[in-house]
């Protein structure tokens, strides 16, 4: 069993872990914030239909964060069984960000779920909102903690190393490194876009089904709208955030480019087959020029080349990621911005712009692993950019178990997968069970008709 | 008195000590009666599955989250004790883990599926939450040993495996005596005297082999004045034991008076356990191997936290009571509406 790798299996295991998780937070962040809008609307209007709409989306996020709670725990305990280096040397960073986080996040957004899922017959309606307030405020302070630790592992700045470990030294510029607002801000509009797509697409699957009542229209008016809205931002912001990589991490934008040589006068590709042991491209298609005007505005300004790098990380599946992210993106603006248009000039949609926007429910999924792989395979080899390797971090726990727990991972989480999916599109299905509801008193309280059995 | 703590070498490590500590026993009071619950599931019909998930519903994920805080301050306070004590319970840390994950989506699932599959995830609600009881005492039991290998010391870590799961279901017991009536409030009862057994059973079954696995515990318990000054100990412990068993006896009371009472003293046994490891294990944070001051991290990374979670903590401790109010009394059907 000594044929068993535990770098390669504690890094597969990690990333099926760390891929699992991101797909929940995607989702929650951003839904918070859209479960806010529902409930200030329903305030606001006193329309029932906002209320239905949020009483259904409140289920997926109920869903969801038990996923991302469940998923979460088991990354913070990979840290010691995986990764023990990784602490050892820049705990004195890691460690405070990673318990702000559990402070003044977890604890925040796991005690107002409850009240925000099963609060409005025992506190008021404004209570009720707050606590919703809390849960999204809550989701996003974890994304911050989280993505300034992630981005200081890019960026590390703040510390200074002796007998190889960090010391802290400016917690501010720690926190606040240079690539953390580009990654805050992708990652904040990558998760809108997420739930933009997921609430207009499963709206736009119980349309296609002929269940098109107010609510479910009401839904996919904000998922289309948002996911119109945010697009071109993101499209900026991502650009952006591409040039902050290039001044920081060099190499990661030759990975994405596929550039080998440092050369002038870069295309951009659109098509090509890496080949690592040649270290050249084969069968490319690109755009003569394009990737060094993006870049640099200047065509003469070189892009340096992996081969110039002693450190670069493998360049496929950074090159592919990063266009299936990029395609994604562009296919969103398209099918985002044709939904808008039919909904705003005449106010519904098509069975083409419905079926477009059913097949994208969970398009941001893609899109968000994709990015997320662009950035931490562009990392390698590295675990913190030129301080620590991923190498130097692992585990000394033998190949045959980390084989073992990762299948056992792997099995668990394709079956969850499957049961989420699964369940999200039963929920849309049976549409009608969340018709019973709430109507507005005159005091501004909740008065539900109470719901046939079962907790939840 | 900042730079007071950031040159004593002592001060910071022990104040996280403490502080991972107290995480681990509210975590073992606050998850251990909804793991409890959970592992009672099998024991009831429907309705009353129902009824019990209810009386946890709005909690376990807030009471998880003090599993996550405790590793976490064991990963941020001493990184190298965290490596070196998770290293050595791969796999058990692996099984309960999963455990967490099953029972944790399966609270979700078992209501928004189709009634069809529903039995499926009340299954899943109560292997999961077996599961990673039973890993939580296997690994209690590994670390009281200082993770030694053999037939023997397996057998102690699934001996405190049942002693956890016999200790949450006690609590959990003891919570459907506070937040259930009637039928169900009997049948708690019940259950609260039986898990009682496996309690004292297991207590017994720790106390007479740790002090024989360590010789370093034995020459600490039965010196002549620590057997003097540590007595209180074990002597309320069984004071709580004997007043529980009598108490749960004469159980429910007219007009549901006392309900609380054995949660109370359930959670008195928690801490005079907990008193008793701790002052074991002392000055150990790996049995045997580490100490507490000699792994800790950099003072100025901890007094950064610690600023952060006496300022934070206050406010986390006052929600959680707050949460409790809101879903206090008897377990209602949750609803979203």
């Amino acid at each position: 069993m000594d044929s068993l790798d535990p770098l390669l299996l504690s890094r597969i295991q990690f990333a099926a872990n760390i891929s699992f998780h991101i797909l929940f937070p995607s989702i929650t962040i951003a839904l918070g914030w859209v479960l806010l809008f529902f409930k200030l609307k329903f305030n606001k209007t006193g329309e029932e239909a906002w209320m239905e709409a949020y009483r259904f989306w409140v289920k997926v996020f109920a869903l969801s964060f038990a996923m991302g709670v469940v998923s979460g725990v088991t990354m913070s305990f990979q840290f010691g069984t995986n990764w023990p280096g990784f602490m050892n040397s820049v705990g004195n960073i890691a460690g405070p960000l990673l318990a702000y986080e559990v402070l003044t996040a977890f604890f925040l957004e796991a005690s107002f779920l409850a009240v925000m899922l099963f609060g409005f017959r025992r506190v008021s309606n404004r209570v009720h909102t707050l606590a919703t307030v809390l849960v999204a405020v809550g989701t996003t302070f974890s994304a911050f903690w989280i993505l300034a630790l992630n981005s200081w592992m890019h960026t590390p700045v703040g510390f200074e190393m002796i007998d190889g470990q960090a010391y802290a030294t400016d917690w501010v510029q720690i926190i606040f490194n240079p690539s953390f607002p580009y990654r805050f801000t992708h990652m904040m509009l990558a998760s809108g876009l997420t739930v933009a797509f997921l609430v207009a697409g499963l709206s736009a699957f119980r349309w296609l089904r002929n269940d098109r009542k107010k609510s479910v229209m009401l839904a996919m008016i904000t998922g289309v709208y948002m996911a119109a809205a945010l697009i071109p931002v993101q499209i900026i912001v991502g650009d952006q955030h591409g040039l902050n990589t290039l001044k920081h991490q060099p190499a990661k934008i030759a990975a994405m480019e596929g550039v080998w040589e440092t050369e002038t006068h870069v295309p951009l590709l659109l098509f090509a087959l890496p080949d690592e042991e040649k270290q050249m491209n084969h069968f490319e298609i690109g755009i003569p020029n394009l990737a060094s005007y993006i870049l640099n505005q200047d065509l003469t300004i070189p892009i340096e080349g992996i081969k110039s790098f002693d450190d670069a990380p493998p360049v496929a599946p950074v090159f592919f990621a990063f266009r299936i992210m990029v395609g994604i993106g562009l296919l969103m603006l398209v099918v985002s911005w044709y939904c808008f248009y039919r909904l705003h000039r005449y106010k519904n949609t098509d069975r083409l712009g419905a079926t477009a926007l059913a097949c994208m429910t969970f398009s941001g999924w893609i899109a968000v692993l994709a990015g997320w792989y662009v950035t931490e395979i562009g990392r390698q080899p590295f675990l913190v950019y030129g301080v620590l390797r991923t190498e130097d971090a692992v585990t000394d726990v033998s190949g045959s178990m980390v084989g073992l727990s990762l299948i056992m991972y792997l099995i668990l989480y394709a079956a969850l997968l499957a049961a989420y999916i699964g369940t999200l599109f039963y929920l849309a299905r049976k549409g009608d069970a969340v018709k019973a509801g709430a109507k507005l008193e005159q005091d501004g309280h909740i008065e539900p008709k109470p719901k046939k059995g079962g907790a939840k | 008195m900042i730079d007071f703590l950031l040159n004593s070498p002592t001060v910071m490590p022990l104040i996280f000590a403490g502080l991972m500590g107290l995480c681990m026993l509210i975590y073992a009071i606050m998850d251990g009666f909804d793991l409890g619950v959970g592992m009672l599931m099998p024991f009831v019909g429907d309705d009353d599955k129902d009824k019990m998930v209810s009386s946890i519903g709005p909690f376990w994920d807030a009471n998880e989250t003090w599993l996550v805080f405790g590793i976490g301050i064991l990963l941020v306070a001493f990184p190298v004790a965290h490596g070196v004590i998770l290293g050595a319970l791969y796999m058990p840390v692996a099984i309960m883990l999963a455990g967490l994950i099953i029972r944790g989506v399966a609270f979700d699932f078992r209501l928004k599926v189709h009634l069809e599959h529903k039995h499926i995830w009340n299954k899943a609600f109560f292997a999961g939450s077996f599961i990673a009881s039973f890993a939580q005492g296997y690994m209690l039991g590994a670390y009281i040993l200082g993770f030694a290998e053999g037939l023997a010391a397996f057998i102690f870590a699934c001996t405190v495996g049942f002693l956890i799961c016999a200790g949450y279901i006690l609590i959990g017991s003891c919570w459907l005596i506070i937040k259930t009536d009637k039928k169900l409030q009997k049948r708690a009862v019940i259950w609260a005297q039986k898990a009682l057994y496996g309690v004292i059973f297991g207590i017994f079954v720790v106390s007479i082999s740790t002090p024989l696995a360590s010789a370093r515990i034995f020459d600490k318990w039965f010196t002549v004045e620590n057997m003097i000054g540590l007595a209180p100990i074990p002597l309320l412990t069984w004071v709580f034991v004997v007043f529980l068993f009598v108490f749960l006896r004469q159980m429910p009371f007219p007009k549901d008076q006392w309900n609380w009472v054995p949660f109370a003293a359930t959670v008195g046994i928690y801490v005079l356990c907990f008193q008793g490891l701790a002052y074991s294990f002392y000055p150990y944070i790996v049995p045997e191997q580490l100490e507490i001051i000699e792994s800790a991290s950099a003072p100025e990374s901890l007094l950064f936290i610690l600023c952060g979670a006496l300022a934070v903590l206050p406010i986390i401790i006052g929600y959680t009571i707050y949460i409790h109010y809101v879903f206090g009394g008897k377990s209602a059907d949750l609803s979203y509406d």
